[in-house]
């Protein structure tokens, strides 16, 4: 009971923070090269474009980094029995990640916030621009951490817990150079999807023209680029963890029993008691193309995989739970296919200079703004339910990692706690968000600073 | 020196910067709508924190990475058992700086008003709670031969612990309202003095009882040092009382972050070489000897935090030489 308590505050609480992760990684970015733009040409639409996109990022980074701390704290308050096995090793990261990235995010923003008239516009803009290079740094020592848990490397088992031998075969863990381009590149997509889809709300309203046009395109350049790439790294990393995490993706493709050639399932009944689909709609020899770009190639099934690690690890459960896996790659897959259609439904039409006369795209690229958190959300259900019953794959199982000495009722009284928080949070998160959306840019007579008491005044 | 006390000490050093420069912000928090009679002496007396808060916050974040990298079952140990304390002190933390970032984001009275009194709250509960947990730490809770805490949530709320709460509530405040003297505009400084006066009386009442709480139960003053310590802190507390009387402001911001920095030194040193007491068996306490991580894990952390916290103290220094001015509303951001 207490080890499912803990696992689904986990994935609430960890679903929650990276709803906002993304956006900041995309978004101060290109925050950040707005203002490189109005520095290096002086033009004002350029300053605007960062005050606005700047205060939608804000809006949206400090929810970021308040679940943040929940999850610094939540590994010692659920899983003790994690922290203390592997602590020495997983607490290393999160602490430099501290030192080397949020201090230098959290210290530049508040530089950057209150700086415009403090500091002169290149420094102001090396400002955001270390902010923008702090959060993904700080993206890279969290995937790090967590790659560990993915793909254990460079420790050794003494004294009944593992202990780090290599912080060097930490930073060179494959699984990190695959999953944190693609989380980072997840991350742009997401800060362009966002720009385009609120660009496109103004350009439907004809509002605002030349200011929303070169959000847009900003926005699109950046997205093609980020998607394309994604698209690349996710080939990539797929390969690799047929390789390292063989349960994890034979889940993700609903394969039971070896197959020569393997084929592509589109979709299928996945009946995890049985160990069997009901049916399947399958692409032949489809895995065995992406993997070996051959019409043949031999992958392992879940049968084979199961009792190879019972074998190495005793007996046990060792399938993860299929369906959650294989829809959650699926989504992640649609989603990431819908996006790109997007992106080059709109460059088409840029092309030929009728973007704006194609109402049905910009109302598209209004609702396509969930999108990309819906496949960053199902890329890391995948990533992480496809792990279990690992918390560190073939090293500890989640039932040994959970806190043995803390009650169902505290679990229960916290998780319902933070349930109410977040929800309330997520209510007064989005409604800032729209209004400040739909405002717009500020207009000539409201960015003007207004006289409150004798020679001061108050910007708004 | 073992590499594992000297992490003892560096963990020590980081809470003390966190006190020290958070307690401030906590203050400051309390304050924003107690002090802040409109809208915009409220932004005012929020600005004075405004573009260093977060990065105050980070001596946390690095305290607790630290914590768990260096002493990984000092980390399991306290962060399970103090359980719902932490989740009280999560809450508390995420209501505040939401608070501080939307308050300001609509032009609508009562969604300001809403979110100031949550920022008041969220600052006020973390101000006691650390209280609280550093009096339990150094009293001892109950904790097995497995390392773990086998109390309940009030095993930690005792009247010593509440006293040490309601210490670190008082001195933050009063750390706080010292800073507004010196950050906020003339009119507004000129209340926060007031309000630094009273609120710095009540502190020093309530050291005065901690320090009788303490003697009597044997904690603190069992070490010659580490009472010391503790009495400078008082001594510091009831000079930056007087020297705030007299106007001179900028010496008592110094000796009320000295408070601060001494009442967390104490403690520390109370505690070494423990990192968690046991009340039910002295052997089953926790220390930096067998809590801590491996000397090579150490080694690597070493060298980051020798490279790193150097490099930190300069960027943030910087940070607060650039906004060293009063606020004033021609620079409002939130």
């Amino acid at each position: 009971m207490e080890l499912i308590l803990a696992r689904l505050q986990f994935a609430t609480t960890s679903i929650y923070h990276f709803l906002f992760v993304p956006l900041t990684l995309g978004l101060s970015l290109l925050v950040a090269i707005m203002e490189t733009m109005y520095v290096r040409t002086g033009n004002e639409t350029y300053k605007k474009m960062t005050i606005f996109w700047g205060k939608l990022f804000l809006i949206n980074f400090i929810m970021g980094v308040v679940t943040g701390i929940v999850q610094e704290f939540q590994f010692g308050m659920n899983w003790s029995g994690y922290s203390r096995y592997v602590g020495n090793i997983f607490g290393a990261p999160l602490a430099v990640e501290a030192l080397v990235a949020f201090f230098l995010e959290s210290t530049f923003l508040g530089l950057w916030i209150f700086g415009w008239d403090k500091l002169s516009k290149k420094a102001h803009v090396t400002t955001i621009w270390l902010v923008a290079i702090a959060s993904n740094l700080s993206a890279f020592w969290i995937l790090v951490a967590n790659s560990f848990m993915q793909e254990p490397v460079g420790y050794v088992i003494k004294n009944g817990h593992a202990e780090m031998t290599s912080f060097a075969a930490l930073l060179t863990n494959p699984n990190v150079w695959y999953q944190f381009p693609h989380t980072v590149l997840a991350g742009f997509t997401t800060g362009a999807f966002f720009v385009m889809g609120i660009s496109a709300y103004h350009l439907l309203r004809k509002k605002h023209g030349d200011f929303f046009r070169r959000s847009f395109n900003m926005g699109l350049s950046l997205g093609i680029v980020s998607l394309l790439l994604v698209l690349v790294m996710g080939h990539l990393q797929t390969q690799h963890l047929f390789q390292a995490q063989p349960m994890k993706m034979a889940a993700a493709e609903a394969l039971w029993n070896d197959a020569n050639p393997a084929p592509f399932t589109l979709v299928a009944g996945i009946d995890q008691k049985d160990q069997s689909n009901s049916f399947a709609v399958q692409i032949p020899s489809g895995i065995s193309f992406l993997l070996y770009y051959s019409l043949a190639g031999g992958v392992p099934g879940m049968k084979t995989i199961q009792a190879q690690e019972a074998a190495q690890y005793g007996p046990g459960n060792y399938i993860p739970p299929v369906g959650t896996v294989f829809w959650s790659f699926r989504v992640m897959v649609a989603a990431g296919g819908l996006m790109l259609l997007a992106v080059l439904l709109a460059w088409y039409y840029k092309r030929k200079g009728r973007l704006e006369d194609k109402a049905w795209l910009l109302w598209a690229f209004l609702w396509a703004i969930p999108l990309p958190y819906i496949a960053n959300i199902a890329g890391w259900v995948m990533a992480e339910v496809g792990r279990q019953p690992w918390i560190v794959y073939g090293l500890q199982q989640v039932q040994q990692a959970v806190s043995p000495n803390v009650s169902a009722g505290a679990i229960t009284a916290s998780l319902v706690g933070f349930t109410l928080l977040y929800g309330l949070l997520a209510v007064a998160d989005v409604y800032l968000l729209t209004r400040t959306a739909k405002e717009g840019p500020e207009t000539e007579a409201t960015s003007k600073p207004v006289t409150v008491v004798e020679g001061v005044s108050l910007w708004n | 020196m073992e590499l594992s006390v000297l992490w003892f000490f560096l963990v020590t050093v980081l809470f003390i910067g966190f006190f020290f420069l958070e307690g401030f912000d906590y203050g400051v928090g309390i304050l924003v709508p107690l002090l802040g009679r409109d809208d915009t002496e409220r932004r005012l007396l929020l600005n004075t924190i405004g573009p260093v808060w977060d990065g105050n916050e980070v001596w946390m974040i690095t305290a607790g990475g630290a914590m768990f990298a260096a002493f990984p079952n000092w980390y399991a140990t306290l962060f399970s058992g103090f359980y719902l304390a932490l989740f009280l002190l999560l809450a508390a933390l995420i209501l505040r700086g939401v608070a501080i970032e939307f308050r300001s984001k609509r032009d609508d009275l009562a969604w300001r008003d809403l979110w100031d009194w949550l920022l008041c709250a969220g600052s006020l509960v973390p101000a006691l709670l650390w209280g609280v947990a550093m009096t339990d730490l150094v009293a001892g809770v109950p904790i097995d031969a497995g390392m773990n805490y086998v109390g309940s949530f009030w095993n930690l709320v005792t009247p010593y612990a509440l006293v040490g709460g309601l210490l670190t509530l008082f001195v933050f405040t009063f750390h706080g309202s010292v800073f507004l003297t010196r950050k906020a505009p003339r009119e507004l400084a000129d209340r926060a003095r007031r309000t630094a006066g009273r609120v710095g009386g009540v502190a020093i009442l309530v050291f005065l009882l901690m320090i009788v709480f303490s003697y009597a139960k044997g904690v603190i003053f069992d070490k010659a040092g580490a009472g010391a310590v503790f009495g400078v802190a008082f001594l510091a507390l009831v000079l930056a009382n007087w020297l705030v009387r007299k106007g001179s402001t900028g010496w008592a911001f110094v000796l009320s972050g000295l408070t601060v920095a001494g009442i967390t030194l104490a403690n520390f040193w109370d505690l070494f070489p423990r990192v968690m007491v046991s009340s039910l068996n002295p052997a089953w306490s926790l220390t930096v000897y067998n809590a801590s991580s491996a000397p090579y894990t150490l080694k690597i952390m070493t060298i980051t935090a020798l490279v790193m916290v150097p490099i930190v103290l300069v960027y943030q220094g910087w940070t607060y030489w650039v906004f060293r001015k009063r606020v004033s509303t021609r620079d409002l951001e939130y």
